[in-house]
């Protein structure tokens, strides 16, 4: 197999008439990576995939492929393989037809394209069902059918659009371990596409995360996870409370932030912002609801927050308690169910408290909708 | 399976509704079908009397096609013959230019026209049909003229010295059969097209394939049922056509329906009509039977 190709976006927009739906991508995917593309519905995903599959021209700025332009250059002329948000499969063709489909063009005989067909199969884990039909296949046999198919043309890159969005909870989780260990065999690179964070947690040596055209933040899981750039990317990637105010004080990578309801709060600020946020700025401090902790009542300080208990509810492996909070938002505390007597707060005051570091502040900007 | 379709058949339409439909299907079925056919094929196997009495039963009628009138010099019926195969060819002739000529139609409206374009289109394709099958035929008659517009710019090019005659070579009347029925192909193969998933078309550009490759792999296998019924309903009118024969058939020409007319109406001898019409239609419905059979079309998926 071709290891390691790249693939790199360069100043890409792409627009629709007046409508920009991408707005200046640039990307750099390393050859062998699981690159994924993760944002809300609608925030240009598609879009981004359909101009590296070669079905869409860029409006501006340039598509490489293992360093080449594809500018002029067909989807069926890339070494590119896409799966569709609906997997379009070939419903008149046999399970074997259809994986090896792109044999066929190439005319390859008959034999051949069985032998590579039971071997794929083999590898998908549906050995012996090449002589059925789409139709008689399940969800998640047909989605591995389609990862057959793409697989089966030898492309460099594999792009992935949403393929688990159609299928069951159970089957999701089983398919994501299944992805993942299908692209560390044959070890080309994945550009995967979902406005799913736990799918693109999982999965993905890198992440891009992407808000309505604009990509905002580009990381491993971690690094998204832990150290947003964007209150956007804090509040899309993963729970987390929010706190807003403004600036009162920097020191160095911390920040004391006068928030609007709990008093001054200290926070680490987040590596992208480090430097650019000033004495005054209006500004975001997000903590996770795992970070939070109770406090003894009455204790006070710049890492404590005191807030009225709304509710509370028990998850299995947590204790869920639910404050008042900022702007409306409850804020959520998260407490490890370890076998702790748990008593009710319901109607109380509590204090809660968080550990800096655990704490990222960013510039003020717009939050992911839930 | 019957009586699991007539439940579903009531549940769906209520009981005075249901029951309504059945009746009415039935009527249309069976008075305007079936009963009008019998009674053709009871006239076919009588013997005609010029007094207008009901002959006895015989296979004259039909020996007459084949061998022609008794004590006639030729062994066979060489003129009605030629005349009854002629006008099969050229029924499938027709049907084959109109598929090759809609096919691409069809795919464009179905998957490459969008919202105002798709309507203005079908528009444009729709509107010379409020125009009368005779009222088109005598248009066509005159462009194809010796001064018709054709000719004139043929001329005009200096690609003709003189008017070619369009309507003793017959094509005139290929193109009036071919244009008659373009509809009747154009809207079967839309309707099975469009609902094609354009993904899939995607798909098999990504995997490689070139443009005719889609054509022939994905997109005419999954619009078989409709290029069916197409060509089913052209080659079935064509064969049975009468008035674009008529209009604008060479002097030479005769189509079978002509001879039947000619029959029926000239020599009010109904017996043989109806047995030159039985064949005609008998022979159509092998043939077309025979070509389903040949691209495997089940009878099931033509109303798709
Ligand atoms: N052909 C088109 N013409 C006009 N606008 C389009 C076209 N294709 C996409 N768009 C617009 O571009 C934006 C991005 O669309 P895209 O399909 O890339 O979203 P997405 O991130 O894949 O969303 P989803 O998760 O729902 O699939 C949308 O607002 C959409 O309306
Ligand atoms: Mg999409």
């Amino acid at each position: 197999m071709s290891a390691g190709v790249g693939v790199n976006l360069e100043n890409l927009w792409i627009r629709f008439g007046d409508f920009v739906a991408v707005r200046d991508a640039n990307v750099n995917i390393n050859g062998g990576d699981f690159f994924s593309f993760l944002g809300p519905s609608g925030c240009g995903k598609t879009t981004i995939l359909r101009s590296v599959s070669g079905f869409l021209d860029p409006s501006e700025g340039r598509v490489l492929i293992g360093g080449n332009d594809m500018a002029g250059i067909g989807p069926n002329k890339r070494p590119t393989a896409l799966i569709f948000q609906n997997l379009a499969l070939f419903p008149l063709m046999k399970v074997w037809e259809n994986i090896t489909f792109s044999m066929e063009i190439k005319g390859a005989s008959a034999k051949e394209r069985r032998k590579r067909a039971d071997e794929l199969l083999d590898m998908i884990a549906l050995p012996g069902q090449g002589d059925k039909l789409p139709s008689e296949l399940s969800g998640g046999q047909k989605q591995r059918v389609a990862i057959a198919r793409a697989l089966c043309a030898e492309p460099d890159v594999l792009l992935l659009d949403e393929p688990l969005s159609a299928l069951d909870l159970k089957l999701r989780q089983h398919m994501r371990t299944e992805l993942r260990e299908i692209q560390k065999r044959v070890g080309i690179t994945f550009i995967y596409i979902t406005h799913d964070q736990g799918e693109a947690l999982t999965m993905s040596d890198n992440i891009a995360v992407m808000k309505a055209g604009i990509i905002d933040q580009i990381g491993d899981g971690k690094t998204v996870y832990n150290d947003p750039s964007t209150a956007f990317v804090a509040s899309f990637v993963g729970e987390n409370n929010v706190f807003r105010g403004k600036v009162k004080e920097i020191r160095g990578d911390e920040a004391l932030i006068a928030t609007n309801r709990s008093g001054d709060l200290v926070s680490r600020i987040s590596t992208a912002n480090q430097g650019k946020m000033n004495v005054g700025d209006e500004a975001m401090m997000f903590i996770r609801p795992e970070a939070l902790s109770i406090a003894e009542t009455g204790t006070s300080g710049d890492h404590f927050v005191t807030a009225k208990v709304n509710h509370e509810e028990f998850e299995g492996n947590s204790f869920n308690i639910f404050t008042e909070g900022d702007g409306g938002k409850e804020i959520k505390v998260s407490i490890p169910n370890l076998g702790q007597t748990f008593e009710d707060h319901t109607g109380q005051q509590i204090t809660l408290e968080y550990e800096t570091q655990n704490a990222v502040a960013v510039p003020a900007g717009e939050l992911a909708t839930e | 399976m019957k009586n699991g379709f007539l439940k579903n058949f009531y549940q769906h339409n209520g009981k005075v509704m249901g029951t309504a439909l059945l009746v009415i299907i039935s009527f249309w079925i069976g008075v305007l079908i079936i009963l009008p056919q019998l009674s053709m094929l009871d006239y076919s196997l009588r013997e005609y009397l010029p007094s207008g009495e009901v002959g006895d039963y015989t296979l004259k009628n039909y020996r007459h096609l084949i061998y022609g009138a008794e004590g006639a010099s030729d062994p066979y019926n060489y003129v009605d013959l030629k005349v009854f195969m002629r006008t099969i060819i050229a029924a499938i002739c027709v049907t084959i230019f109109n598929l090759i000529l809609c096919y691409p139609i069809a795919f464009f409206l179905g998957q490459v026209a969008k919202g105002m374009k798709l309507r203005v289109f079908a528009l444009l394709l729709i509107i010379p049909y409020w125009i009368n099958e005779i009222l088109r035929a005598f248009a066509l008659k005159i462009i194809f003229g010796a001064t018709g517009m054709i000719n004139a710019v043929l001329i005009g090019m200096g690609i003709l010295d003189e008017p070619f005659d369009f309507i003793r070579a017959d094509i005139a009347l290929y193109a009036g059969l071919g244009y008659a029925y373009i509809l009747l192909m154009v809207f079967p193969m839309y309707n099975v097209i469009e609902s094609l998933d354009g993904n899939q078309i995607e798909a098999a550009r990504d995997l490689g394939a070139p443009w005719w490759r889609i054509h022939a792999r994905i997109v005419i296998p999954y619009a078989k049922p409709g290029i069916s019924s197409g060509a089913t309903m052209v080659f079935m009118l064509s064969a049975g056509a009468l008035a674009a024969p008529q209009i604008l058939g060479g002097p030479s020409s005769l189509w079978f329906t002509q001879i039947i007319y000619q029959w029926f109406n000239d020599g009010g001898n109904w017996s043989q009509g109806a047995a030159y019409a039985i064949v005609l239609l008998t022979s159509c419905i092998i043939i077309v039977l025979a070509f389903m059979k040949l691209f495997k079309v089940n009878m099931g998926d033509i109303g798709k």
